[in-house]
């Protein structure tokens, strides 16, 4: 089988993060988010891969061929000279997507869910339509384009864009496994597949809709980034709780890369995500917080609902909250307050940053 | 009794009462504000101190409308501590003003003392009052008035001095002039000869005259008559008449602040401490003792009067003292806790390990909880802090007035009255907390009654 990840552009959302990496090497519970996609895609019988992608993916392309090698599985670029949407990378890919008539999946990147690919196969053969649409429920479809089934049918009657009146709770995950025989509908040419495509198919009869079962969340920006992190560790706890750290200073779900140090006196949890090598002083207090790669939290500090990037230092007593971003190689002096700061790579803390505000 | 030697002289520390000092609350509603410890001492300790230093002190008299009861505790412990000098309470029966207090008191002032030296209680400073001595005795005058040079941005909220600047001879007083006189400024200290009575009796019987001729009850007319301030109704007009000379403060060396509002004890604190650093290191202290269990009670009752703990190097055994400091002897600290610079902490007192404290004074019986963090705040009585929790006034200079955000005034350091609760892992930055209040959620920038 084959799949297409839709990686698009720079992730500008989640900066200063990906001023560093690009967005699907950035780590999703110490993992690069990309390949918590790879991984459950080659887990259904996936073998041929392309990502999409409008930029120039050096950096990537050396990382992919090592995955390459461990999932064994063939990774393809496709790269757009101009960008072409999320419906015109299909047909640019279209030789190998096409190259045998089994479905194909098309993946958004920043989506981070239990990737049920293997019920999408069967339910997409199920109902013989051209394309199923992996979809979950929210609790306010007013914000979202919603999706109306056909009454007591999987089948999709229409899409109805920021509903006025409650029409349905059902939203596109960005999720989707198709037909080869979809890609006749597209050209290599800037293409909605949501707007253009999807209206399309469903006017067929042919789209049909899969309920997503667990958690669902686009993890493209740094507060939904952490609210994921929550959703993915409780999903770790009802499938594999082996993985989820214990111990008398846990509070709660938290993942704990086993290179990690962690002091005396600690309180870690709930939701928080230790990345390797990361040294955590005594007597510090961490909740609903991401440390990424090699950072260095020192004895007392308090962070919550924040982000430490790569090799960044937080201080003593130091107070990081309110969705604190810090990029890579930030160090935070002793004793310092940060409220939703957003902090550029590089960069020292040594004043208290009380509102939110981005540090050049 | 009449061999040569320093003129005998007497001082008087000028109190006030109860009614006045509202802009030190919350810290006035539980604490005199002339007793509110600065340095691990009251107020006014620190005058007392400065008075029974100077040689040829006969007496020290405090000056105010409180009850005579508020004062005995604190007559008692430093009569103790300076038993060469007898120092008693006077009370106004009604606020007289503060050039009226003095001459209503004139009879026992001067008894037995040439010089008076007359220092408000709300200031705090180095004291030069022997360089004042010395500048009296070279002028003459009837007066000698302390002076120190502020931002010119600040120097209209004072009384703005302009002197001569060879003879230093004042010719021109203004209590808070509307525009910018002089960046000197008048320190609420001063040195008279008894013949300043005679400037008060005019001042007192000019005020009957004007009274008089505006008519009223007799009652009332006798008690407005004695309500003048020295500044204005005296001083200001000895300007230019050769009697009223400035001593400056020798920058670097002497320091001078008001202590107006709560926020001010935070620098008045650090002010005390520093100086003490330089000239009286044994003021100061480190851990009292290596911390054993924190949960343990505390039987030995030290009172304040006693001496401090001398320093001691630092031990690995007690928790970590970043000079200068007070710690009062029967305050607990857990080894792995760290303080100063510029902190004061009361009897009793409880921290937990890893906590922080630094430009703070922590008052009696305050329990913290482990690796909380306190930064340019006063913690009230009694206040229980929790675990991870952090109080945080904004650094900032006393003089400053409040800052104001949108339009809102905002204080600058944290205060929490007398037992309140903050709960474990918030946050309170800038804010005034009223007494008993309990504290569940993180607050910033805010008055919470």
């Amino acid at each position: 089988m084959k799949a297409l990840i839709l990686v698009g552009g720079f992730g500008t959302r989640l900066r200063p993060l990906t001023l560093t990496l690009p967005k699907p090497l950035v780590e999703f519970a110490n993992k690069p988010m990309i390949l918590h996609q790879i991984e459950a895609l080659v887990k259904a019988g996936v073998t041929d891969i392309v990502l999409a992608v409008n930029y120039r993916p050096e950096i990537m392309a050396a990382f992919m061929k090592k995955y390459e090698q461990e999932y064994k599985v063939n990774i393809t670029f496709s790269i757009e000279t101009e960008p072409l949407g999320t419906g015109g990378p299909l047909a640019l890919a279209k030789d190998i997507l096409a190259k045998d008539n089994d479905p194909f999946f098309v993946l958004n990147s920043d989506v981070i869910c239990e990737f049920p690919f293997r019920e999408m196969v069967d339910i997409h053969k199920s109902h013989g339509g051209e394309g199923t649409i992996l979809v979950t429920k929210v609790e306010d479809p007013s914000k979202y384009g919603v999706v109306v089934n056909k009454e007591g049918s999987s089948q999709i009657e229409r899409f109805v864009e920021k509903p006025t009146v409650y029409v349905s709770n059902k939203v596109n995950a960005g999720i989707y496994i198709f037909s080869t025989s979809v890609l006749d509908r597209i050209q290599p040419v800037p293409t909605s597949i949501e707007k253009e495509v999807f209206p399309a198919i469903a006017a067929a009869g042919k789209l049909h809709t899969m309920d997503l079962p667990g958690f669902w969340m686009d993890v493209g920006q740094p507060k939904d980034y952490l609210i994921g992190s929550g959703l993915y560790l409780t999903s770790l706890y009802q499938n594999e709780p082996e993985r989820l750290a214990t111990g008398p200073h846990i509070s709660g779900f938290a993942l704990i890369d086993s290179s990690a140090k962690i002091g005396k006196n600690c309180k870690i949890g709930p939701h928080v995500i230790v990345g390797p090598g990361v040294v955590i002083g005594d007597g510090v207090r961490l909740s609903k917080c991401v440390l990424l790669e090699g950072t260095v939290i020192r004895d007392h500090a308090w962070i919550q609902n924040s982000i430490i990037g790569w090799h960044s230092t937080v201080g003593k007593w130091a107070r990081l909250e309110g969705a604190t971003v810090l990029g890579d190689d930030v160090h935070v002096a002793d004793e310092i307050y940060i409220n939703g700061g957003c902090v550029l790579p590089h960069k020292s803390v040594s004043t208290n940053i009380a509102e939110p505000s981005i540090i050049m | 009794m009449t061999k040569p030697g320093p003129a005998t002289l007497k001082g008087v520390i000028l109190v006030g009462g109860p009614s006045v000092g509202t802009r030190f609350r919350p810290l006035s509603m539980d604490c005199p504000k002339p007793l509110f410890p600065i340095a691990g001492r009251p107020m006014i300790y620190h005058h007392v101190a400065a008075l029974a230093k100077v040689p040829g002190m006969k007496e020290i008299l405090v000056i105010g409308f409180f009850e005579n009861s508020v004062f005995d505790r604190f007559l008692t412990e430093v009569q103790m501590e300076f038993p060469e000098v007898p120092i008693r309470y006077l009370r106004e029966y009604q606020a007289l003003g503060t050039a009226g207090g003095i001459f209503h008191f004139r009879d026992q002032i001067v008894r037995g003392a040439e010089q008076f030296f007359v220092l408000n209680a709300d200031i705090a400073s180095s004291f030069p009052l022997q360089g004042m001595i010395q500048t009296h005795a070279k002028h003459g005058g009837v007066a000698t008035l302390l002076v120190q040079r502020v931002d010119k941005s600040v120097a209209s909220k004072f009384g703005c001095v302009v002197a001569e600047p060879e003879t230093h001879e004042v010719l021109h007083f203004v209590q808070k002039p509307e525009t910018f006189l002089s960046d000197m400024i008048s320190c609420g200290i001063y040195l008279f000869n008894k013949d300043i009575f005679d400037a008060m009796r005019t001042a007192v019987q000019k005020r009957q005259a004007r009274l008089e001729t505006q008519g009223g009850d007799g009652d009332d007319l006798h008690k407005g008559a004695e309500v003048i301030v020295l500044e204005k109704d005296v001083l200001a007009k000895l300007a230019s008449t050769k009697k009223l000379y400035a001593h400056v403060c020798t920058p670097g060396r002497d320091f001078w602040m008001q202590i107006k509002t709560g926020s001010s004890v935070i620098p008045a604190n650090r002010l005390y401490l520093q100086h003490f650093l330089h000239v009286a290191p044994r003021k100061l202290s480190n851990a009292p003792r290596p911390a054993g269990d924190l949960g343990a009670t505390t039987t030995t009752a030290v009172s304040p009067g006693s001496p401090p703990a001398p320093i001691k190097p630092i031990d690995p055994t007690t928790a970590h003292v970043i000079q200068p400091a007070y710690i009062h002897p029967t305050a607990v600290l857990h080894p792995t806790a760290k303080l100063g610079p510029n902190v004061s902490i009361g009897p009793r007192v409880l921290l937990g390990p890893g906590v922080r404290v630094r430009d703070a004074i922590i008052l009696d019986s305050v329990e913290v909880k482990n690796d909380a963090c306190i930064l340019n705040s006063v913690v009230g009585w009694d206040c229980k802090i929790g675990a991870w929790t952090r109080i945080e006034g904004a650094p900032g200079e006393s003089t400053a007035l409040n800052a104001t955000l949108k339009g809102y005034k905002i204080p600058s350091a944290t205060i929490l009255g007398k037992d309140v609760t903050v709960a474990d892992e918030i946050a309170i930055r800038n804010c005034i907390v009223l007494p008993h209040k309990d504290i569940k959620t993180s607050q910033h920038n805010e008055i919470l009654m």
